[in-house]
């Protein structure tokens, strides 16, 4: 551990499932942009969110690494989107409900 | 322990020290989550008030420099992610030049979002500088636009920031002597880089895609 | 008296202002309060000066419109909201839970700096002509017609909201990581759970607040409208955006005085808080219901009836755990030793206020009342019972309670005693005549009113001068007793509670050794006797 300046021998390589999430992630970015062009009339904005959502789910688990943390951290990375989700819910329901 | 120095004098260990760092940054980021949050409440709710407009707006946007942007922070998050698996296995060169691929990532980012902002200005939809469009589509686009604005301006200085704390973790990559410190800082810095891009995800759904298949 | 304390380890001014400290960062926002709290009561006193007789006397319509603004934004932001936690709590929290310090103290420290530099800008903004929108900001009024200094000081709520979230967050890492071995969440004093709750408010709700004012001075500044119906705005997402954080704050600006008065009446009832874990998840219902309810500001605003109806049968659920810890609170009292110090009779003030104070909330959450009630001074006197009656009341009770930890001195108790009757006397004499004057449709914030109004307005001016009286005198006794006051022992009031287990005041890094629980709080079976100093 003293020597700060020994050189590498071999080149770095990361983690196969950090390289596979990588590239599952530019394959929803694919997926998303091809489907936006589709004609799905009404069903084109819930399939961008959804494919929105496994996407930062994919973020979340892998490279912020919530897979492996315990439920306190987890109930923290939750508590924000729960909160939105009361301001989406309660805000919209005024305007969904104007006569 | 070898990095017995590296704790501060009100906390016992440096395990305490790691977890007290990670849950302050997910508590910081579910703040983050609720600023962005007003804005995206504001974007349904004219959203739904003028859905036609929305499409029309969405199909101004320029979805190949959005595609490309995607992209670019995306694999500048992996590229952090696997930073901080160098750094945790004593590989202090990948960790260096990772962190300096994400960094050039994301001043790519900011730079395509310049060209972008250029080519609004020049097609006049900036709001409230020289917005000009007419028929009855106008005001939504109007308020798309300052949705957009407003959001990518917001979600443009936390990249800034990013980049910053990204370039001080790259710099002390080979140097630094407190290695667990090290690691631990890194951890929370990459928490944060990739909310930068988990808040990019959604401004791209809500952006760039509506309005395409029309 | 042995060793250096906090107080005592660096001589310097200089290093009041670069500690990371927490007890010193404590003093730094007394001392940042106690000025806002003067600046703020100023314009009360205006604005009861000018009510006292039914014609415009003192100030003009617009004058009028500037002071009652200044009133509520300084007190709301600038005192009410950081009052219990950034002062009792920055001391006391850390104190409580065994812990050295907060979990980050140089953070602390530039919450510090950013509520000074937030104040500031607010400041500037009032005495370059101030502002007249109300502390509320509605849009389109704040937007497009307003001509006060609406953005500087709007800009200065903007930089205190962050100094807010990170006291929070400091808080809620703290609460979680930093306990003293043995020390359960089911072990700590109820304090420190309702802070918890508050936290919890602060670091979810103030973000929305941030980015309401970042959109309404974007609308102000480069004339783009996302609030604008000129172009298909609708100024009621301003609203919804403004009472999602700000009705939540409602709470922070309630939770933390219901924290100290656990402390209080445990101690001097000399018994367990009844229904411990009731009045402990109480707090954490009240933040999250808190969330739920902030349309029934805008029942008279045209949001739908049905958003109407939900929000008024949410506000009354929030009842359900506030009425949970009043109960718990006089069933502690029920065949307790009790004594009627100086914190206990706030204590004893605060369970009757805040439960008018709550009980005419249920008035307004009624959708039929409301529409009758909105913008009188029924609310006026509503919600001045819950902050000044309720949360400043804690506060004295609780600044009495700590001040021989914070200080190392006794204050004398006679004093006490006597401040704290005249401010029950002089508050109810100020607010009660309000409910009346709101039952009897009288509008708030005009600086003119009917004569036959004249009666009350004129008994609620004499209140405050009594009320104002009353909050200056702590300031004289209080600071007598820095300088003469008997020393403090290390528990003069034979109190449970980590807190009290070190020197008064505390050395810098608070503990000789690392404290270690192994029982319940509120052991008063067990704890010592109080000294009579």
């Amino acid at each position: 551990m003293s020597e700060i300046r020994r050189p590498e021998r071999r080149l770095w390589r990361p983690f196969v499932d950090l390289v596979l999430c990588w590239i599952g992630l530019l394959a929803l970015l694919g997926l998303t942009v091809t489907l936006s062009y589709q004609p799905l009339a009404s069903f084109n904005f819930p399939v961008a969110m959804t494919i929105a959502t496994i996407k930062a789910g994919l973020v979340a688990a892998i490279f912020m690494e919530l897979r492996h943390r315990s439920g306190i951290i987890r109930a923290f990375a939750a508590a924000g989107f729960f909160w939105l989700a009361i301001l989406l819910w309660l805000g919209l329901m005024d305007f969904l409900t104007r006569v | 322990m070898s990095d017995s120095q590296d704790i501060a004098e009100h906390l016992a260990t440096s395990a305490q020290r790691d977890e007290v760092l990670e849950l302050g940054m997910w508590t910081f980021l579910s703040t983050e989550v609720l600023l962005f949050g007003g804005l995206i409440l504001s974007y349904f709710v004219y959203r739904h008030a003028d859905p036609q407009a929305f499409l029309a707006a969405g199909r101004e946007t320029r979805i190949v420099i959005g595609t490309v942007n995607t992209a670019l922070l995306l694999t500048s998050s992996f590229c952090v992610a696997a930073a901080l698996q160098a750094a945790e296995q004593g590989a202090r060169r990948a960790t260096r030049t990772l962190l300096g691929i994400a960094i050039l990532l994301g001043l790519g980012f900011l730079g395509l979002k310049g060209v972008e902002y250029l080519g609004e200005y020049r097609e006049h939809l900036v709001p409230g500088v020289n917005f000009a469009r007419t028929g009855q589509d106008a005001h939504g686009i109007e308020l798309f636009f300052i949705f957009y604005f407003i959001a990518t301006l917001l979600h443009g200085v936390h990249v800034v920031a990013g980049i910053g704390v990204l370039a001080v973790f790259a710099a002390m990559a080979t140097a630094t002597t407190a290695r667990s410190r090290y690691i631990a800082g890194l951890r929370t810095a990459a928490l944060y880089w990739h909310f930068v891009d988990l808040v990019w995800i959604f401004l791209f759904a809500l952006i760039y895609l509506p309005g395409r298949s029309s | 008296m042995t060793g250096k304390n906090y107080l005592t380890d660096d001589y310097r001014l200089g290093s009041w202002f670069t500690t990371t400290d927490h007890k010193r960062i404590a003093i730094l926002y007394f001392a940042t309060l106690i000025f806002f709290f003067f600046i703020g009561g100023v314009a009360a006193t205006l604005i009861r000066i000018e009510l006292a007789t039914p014609g415009p006397d003192v100030v003009s319509a617009d004058t009028y419109n500037r002071l009652f603004t200044m009133h509520g934004i300084i007190m709301v932001w600038f005192f009410l909201i950081p009052s219990i936690p950034n002062t009792l709590g920055n001391f006391i929290v850390p104190l409580m839970i065994g812990a050295r310090d907060l979990a980050f103290p140089r953070l602390n420290l530039a919450s510090w700096y950013l509520f000074v530099l937030g104040g500031s800008v607010t400041l500037f903004a009032i005495f370059m002509g101030g502002i007249d929108t109300g502390w509320t900001l509605y849009t389109p009024f704040s937007t497009l017609y307003s001509n006060s200094y609406v953005s500087v000081a709007v800009t200065g709520i903007f930089i205190a909201g962050f100094s807010s979230i990170l006291t929070g967050l400091n808080f809620i890492v703290t609460i979680h990581k930093l306990r003293a071995p043995g020390l359960t969440w089911y072990r700590l004093p109820l304090f420190i759970w309702s802070l918890y709750a508050t936290s919890v408010i602060l670091v979810l709700a103030t973000p929305v607040l941030a980015i309401t004012l970042v959109l309404l001075t974007a609308e102000r500044l480069f004339g783009v409208g996302i609030f604008d119906p000129r172009i298909g705005g609708d100024p009621l997402l301003f609203q919804h955006l403004f009472w999602f954080y700000s009705h939540p704050a409602v709470y922070i600006m309630i939770l933390p005085g219901m924290g100290v008065v656990n402390e209080l009446i445990a101690c001097y009832a000399r018994k367990k808080i009844f229904g411990y874990k009731f009045v402990a998840w109480a707090s954490l219902a009240i933040a999250a219901a808190g969330f739920l309810v902030w349309g029934h500001h805008m029942f008279v605003s045209g949001q739908s009836l049905t958003a109407s109806l939900v929000f008024s049968f949410m506000s009354f659920i929030v009842a359900v755990p506030s009425a949970i810890k009043v109960f718990n609170w006089t069933a502690t009292l029920h065949k307790g030793k009790i004594r009627f110090d100086a914190p206990m009779l706030y204590a004893l003030a605060f369970i009757g206020l805040f439960t008018i104070g709550g009980l005419t909330g249920l008035f307004l959450a009624c959708l039929a009342f409301d529409v009758y009630a909105t913008d009188t001074y029924f609310v006026v006197a509503h919600f001045h019972y819950i902050m000044v009656g309720g949360m400043v009341t804690a506060y004295f009770g609780g600044l009495h309670y700590w001040w021989p930890k914070i200080t190392g001195r006794m204050y004398p108790e006679y004093w006490a005693r006597a401040a704290a009757i005249l401010i029950f006397f002089g508050f109810n004499l100020t607010f009660f005549p309000q409910f009346v004057l709101g039952a009897e449709g009288m509008p708030r914030r005009y600086h003119v009113y009917a004569p036959e109004f004249q009666i009350w307005n004129v008994l609620s001016s004499g209140g405050a001068s009594v009320l104002a009286i009353a909050y200056l005198l702590p300031m004289f006794y209080l600071a007598y007793s820095l300088f003469f006051g008997a020393r403090a022992p290390a528990n003069p009031w034979g109190a449970t509670g980590l807190e009290w287990q070190t020197s008064s005041p505390p050395p810098r890094l608070n503990f000789d050794r690392q404290p270690v629980v192994d029982g319940d709080p509120y052991d008063y079976a067990h704890a010592p006797e109080p000294q009579h100093v």
